[in-house]
Formats: structure tokens, C-alpha cells, sequence
């Protein structure tokens, strides 16, 4: 039905039967492009997803999610969560910080332009060759490790840090979080209208006050959203955990790449769950993301 | 007083970005005992696997943009021109790579696409090779897609394709000689950001059994002390020269455009 409205001011009148006949092909254009979704993003991600809930030959059950509910797979997506939820928490702070500091802090304008670009950069560069950067820097042997150990006499590793922990893949997170937030904020930043703080002074509102009952109810829905969004790239974060530190910490993506190489779980159908667990906590994630969003727009247009 | 705490904050976070990097350059240069040297740099560019898996990466990353133009540019333009009631739907659909880890996407593939399979691309290097190129279409597509939508977005597409057909082009002709061209700029940016993302993959090479350079990245980094270090910063010159080409390409742009 489409097509009549977008060929109609040149076509009704003259040949409405041309249009008529042309409108089943329509659906050839986009042919190519079904097809390859539907092989190569759709169905694997089905396959995994009935997978969850099918035996090894093919009938229903729900044991497989009920094996999820062991303490070592627990274990595994509750410390998967608590690390994307901190790399998400901190980067959202961090970046807002930097990011209000160059659009509202009266730092001199040249500094956005190239603050920007190198965000582009650094969001970009996850993966494998950023856990080497952290570990030339904060490993045993690091540049800041040794700079502490000899000039100011903290030893990181006698102080209980580990690069291979928590906290150590949190830091390590951080180097892509906190660009990739200064990246969706500073445009909501931009949108805070010089009127309404303004209308708020007149109206006698201190600058704490105007923070906390005009710009921030504006902005938390986009704070909101990009946190849900932070939390999902480091929740499916595979690369970097693996090449910072091997398979000794047991989070979710480390366990999943395990399973997928060599069944370590023993049983086929416990990675289906497994995958599919992630997939339900990413999703509800992004869910949030787009939902919250679509309500900051509202105001931030 | 607000001028300190901006100054502040810049400081904490150049901080926090440049120390990695001075890190990983430092650690770089540091092969040889007590002094600078490129050691590190020249022994990873002699090694044959290096070339092997630096070579196979690039030449997926081509294939990857060229097989992601053929199958975007003709559907974003298709579906503005004839069915745009279908762009929320598609524009949805683009985005699911972000919310689905590459990591099931892959598991999806070996589960699907393996020996005994209806489809048995997993059988043979050639069969393999093309699923990790769709897989690395699949994980560019929200990019890629964005980019030429965007593009398309700046043009008017109705007008120039019925003014191409009135002069009598077909439709490879005002995709390749009307559309690409016009949509170049945004097409670049999106094949840089692929170049960008396939060149440093790991998940994905390294589960369907790819020789490419992530995998190798984290070999080297589990045997090896100084290389890695050095490879950062060869990953980071990448990237870095994939983000400053967009720009590049962006500004360009720009300028031919205000000349008009």
C-alpha cells in the first residue's frame, strides 16, 4: 500500500493502472536484504533461543534455565552484572562530568572539537589491544605501577590491587565507557536551552536549585537510557576479558567462549540457556535505552 | 571557581585516557634492556604470522565493505524511495546486532551452519571464510546502515531518480551513476568504522577457527612481553586513522558543498 502514496502526485492521474501493476514487485527491492537477516541474524539468534528450551532430542523443557540456577553459573552473571553495572555507573559520572565541564564549564571552545574525535577513537578502541595498553600500565611490571612503587612508595599489589579483578576489568572498561558517554551526552547537554536557567534565575532559583528541580529532571532519562546502554557494551564485552585475563576470572562471556570451544559445561543445551540469559539481560537493557530516549526527545529536540 | 572544577574534570579524564596510551608506547620501546629502541616494532613486523593474519584481516574488512555497500546502498535507497512505511521496521532490525553479543550471534552460526547441517558453510575454509564475512556484515550493519540512511536523508532521492528515468537510465545505472555518488561521503565514513571494528575482531574469528588478527593479538599477548605492547599501539594507529579519515572525508565534503 505504500508505494500508491509516495508515486501518487506524479501517477494517479495519468496511468493509476501503471502503478497498480508494478506494486507486488515492490517487495523485490528489499529482498536481498530479508534474506540476509533473516540467515545471518535472525535465525542463529532463534536457533539459540528455542535451543534454551529444547532437550537434546528436541522436546520442550524448561531444565535447561533451571540449570542456569546452579551457584558457579550464578556466580558467573552476578559478577558479569555487578562489573558492567560499576563500569556503567562510573563511566556515566565521569563522562558527564568532562562532558558538562567543556559545554557548560567555560572552557575554551577549541577544546570540543578534538575532545569529540578522540572520544570517537577511544570508544572505538576496545578489545584485545586495549587490555595490553592497561596491562603496560597497571600490571605488575606497568608504567603507573612502577612510578607508584618507586616514587611514592605504594606498592598497588601489597594494597590488594589486581589488574586480573573486578576492579581491575572495571578500570579497564572504563577506557571505552566513559568516551562513548561523553559522546551521547554532549548533545543532550547542548539541548539544556540558555532560556530555561535563565527563566530560573529570574524566577530566584540558586544554581543547585536550578540543577536539581530543572536540568536534571530534563536530562535523567537520557542519564537513565545511556547507563542501560553502557551496561550492555560492557555486558557483551568479550575480547578484552579474555585477553586481559586469560580464563581466570569466571564472567559470563569468558564461560559462554569456554562452553562454545570445548562443551566445558558438559551439557550442549546449557549454552543455549547460557547465550540466551544474555541475550534477555542485553535486551531488557537496550529496551530501556530506546524507551528512555524516545522520552528525552521530547524536551531535548 | 566552576572554570577550576571544569578544569578539573578535562584533567581527570585526559588523564585517564592518555596514561594507557603513554603506558603502552612506553612498554612499547622498552625490548631492549636500558634503553629506547624500535626492537619490539621490527620483531612483530618480521613475523610471517603477523603478515599471515594482518593480511587476512584486511582482506575481510574489503570484502566485508564491499559485500555491506552491495547489500545497504540498494536497500536504504529502495526502502526511502518506495516503501519508506518499512524504515521504522528495518531501521529496528539494524539495530539488533547492538543488542545481541557477537559472541551468540557466532554460537548461533556454528550451530547452524556446521557439517551436518542444511547449509554447511562451516565444512570448508572458503564456506567458512564467507560466514565470518556475513558475521562481520551482521556486527557492521548498525553502522553502516545508519550512515547511508543518513546520507540518503541530504538528498532528494524521488526527484533524482525520475529525473534519471525520464532521461533513461535503468536502476544500475542511477544506483551506481546517481545514488553511490551522491551518497560517498556517508558511505566512506560507515566503511571506515568497518575497517575500524573487523580489523581488531576477535570474538568471532577466533570461534569459527580464522587465522585473522585478533586472534593473533591475544596469542601474542598470552606468550609474549614487549610485542604486544607494540601491537596496541599499531591497533591504535588504526583506529585512530580510521576515525581521522571519516573526519577528513566528512570536512571535504562540506567544502564542496558550500562552494555550490
Amino acid at each position: 500500500m505504500q508505494s500508491d502514496k509516495t508515486s501518487v502526485p506524479a501517477a494517479t492521474v495519468t496511468m493509476p493502472v501503471r502503478t497498480r501493476r508494478t506494486l507486488p514487485l515492490n517487495w523485490l527491492g528489499v529482498l536481498p536484504f530479508a534474506i540476509f537477516v533473516t540467515l545471518f541474524l535472525i535465525m542463529p539468534t532463534m536457533k539459540i533461543v528455542v535451543g534454551a528450551f529444547q532437550t537434546p532430542d528436541g522436546s520442550l523443557t524448561l531444565d535447561n534455565i533451571r540449570g542456569l540456577f546452579t551457584p558457579s553459573i550464578m556466580a558467573a552473571y552476578w559478577i558479569s552484572i555487578k562489573i558492567s553495572l560499576a563500569s556503567a555507573i562510573l563511566g556515566c559520572i565521569i563522562g558527564f562530568g568532562v562532558s558538562a565541564a567543556v559545554v557548560l564549564g567555560g572552557l575554551p571552545q577549541w577544546i570540543r572539537g578534538p575532545l569529540l574525535t578522540f572520544s570517537g577513537v577511544a570508544s572505538n578502541f576496545a578489545g584485545v589491544p586495549l587490555a595490553f595498553a592497561f596491562l603496560a600500565t597497571l600490571g605488575p611490571v606497568g608504567i603507573l605501577t612502577v612510578f607508584l612503587k618507586t616514587q611514592l612508595g605504594l606498592d598497588l599489589r601489597l594494597l590488594g590491587f589486581n589488574l586480573l579483578s573486578f576492579w581491575g576489568l572495571t578500570l579497564t572498561y572504563l577506557f571505552f565507557q566513559i568516551p562513548l558517554m561523553v559522546l551521547i551526552i554532549t548533545p543532550a547537554l547542548d539541548g539544556l536551552k540558555r532560556e530555561w536557567r535563565e527563566a530560573a534565575e529570574i524566577l530566584g532559583a540558586s544554581g543547585p536549585q536550578y540543577w536539581r528541580m530543572v536540568a536534571f529532571p530534563i536530562l535523567f532519562p537520557s542519564l537513565l537510557g545511556t547507563l542501560a546502554l553502557l551496561f550492555a557494551n560492557a555486558f557483551g564485552a568479550v575480547a578484552t576479558a579474555i585477553a586481559l585475563t586469560g580464563s581466570s576470572l569466571n564472567i559470563v562471556p569468558i564461560l559462554l567462549f569456554a562452553q562454545i570451544r570445548g562443551d566445558v559445561l558438559g551439557d550442549p543445551h546449557l549454552g543455549y540457556a547460557l547465550a540466551f540469559g544474555m541475550i534477555v539481560i542485553t535486551g531488557i537493557a537496550n529496551t530501556l535505552y530506546i524507551w528512555l530516549r524516545a522520552r528525552s526527545e521530547r524536551w531535548l529536540k | 571557581m566552576k572554570r577550576i572544577w571544569a578544569w578539573g574534570a578535562l584533567t581527570f579524564g585526559l588523564l585517564y585516557f592518555f596514561l594507557p596510551l603513554i603506558g603502552m608506547t612506553n612498554f612499547s620501546l622498552k625490548m631492549r634492556r636500558g634503553e629506547y629502541s624500535f626492537d619490539a616494532y621490527a620483531r612483530v613486523l618480521a613475523d610471517p604470522k603477523f603478515q599471515e593474519t594482518f593480511g587476512f584481516s584486511v582482506m575481510m574488512a574489503l570484502f566485508t565493505i564491499l559485500f555491506g555497500i552491495f547489500l545497504i546502498v540498494p536497500t536504504a535507497y529502495w526502502v526511502r524511495l518506495k516503501m519508506p512505511g518499512l524504515r521504522p521496521y528495518i531501521e529496528f532490525v539494524t539495530l539488533l546486532p547492538l543488542v545481541i553479543p557477537a559472541i551468540v550471534i557466532v554460537f548461533g552460526y556454528i550451530r547452524l551452519y556446521n557439517t551436518s547441517s542444511w547449509l554447511p558453510l562451516t565444512g570448508t575454509t572458503t564456506g567458512t571464510n564467507l560466514l565470518l564475512m556475513f558475521g562481520y556484515a551482521t556486527l557492521a550493519l548498525p553502522y553502516m546502515y545508519r550512515a547511508v540512511d543518513t546520507g540518503l536523508r541530504t538528498i532528494d532521492v524521488t526527484t533524482l531518480t525520475e529525473a534519471a528515468q525520464s532521461l533513461g537510465a535503468g536502476w544500475i545505472t542511477i544506483l551506481s551513476r546517481i545514488i553511490l555518488p551522491n551518497v560517498l561521503v556517508a558511505v566512506l565514513s560507515g566503511a571506515f568504522l568497518t575497517f575500524a571494528i573487523v580489523i581488531g575482531e576477535f570474538t568471532m574469528a577466533a570461534l569459527l577457527n580464522r587465522p585473522a588478527f585478533g586472534p593473533y593479538m591475544q596469542l601474542l599477548g598470552a606468550n609474549r612481553a614487549y610485542e604486544p605492547a607494540a601491537l596496541a599501539v599499531i591497533a591504535f594507529g588504526i583506529t585512530w586513522a580510521c576515525m581521522g579519515l571519516i573526519q577528513l572525508v566528512t570536512r571535504f565534503s562540506k567544502h564542496t558543498r558550500a562552494q555550490r
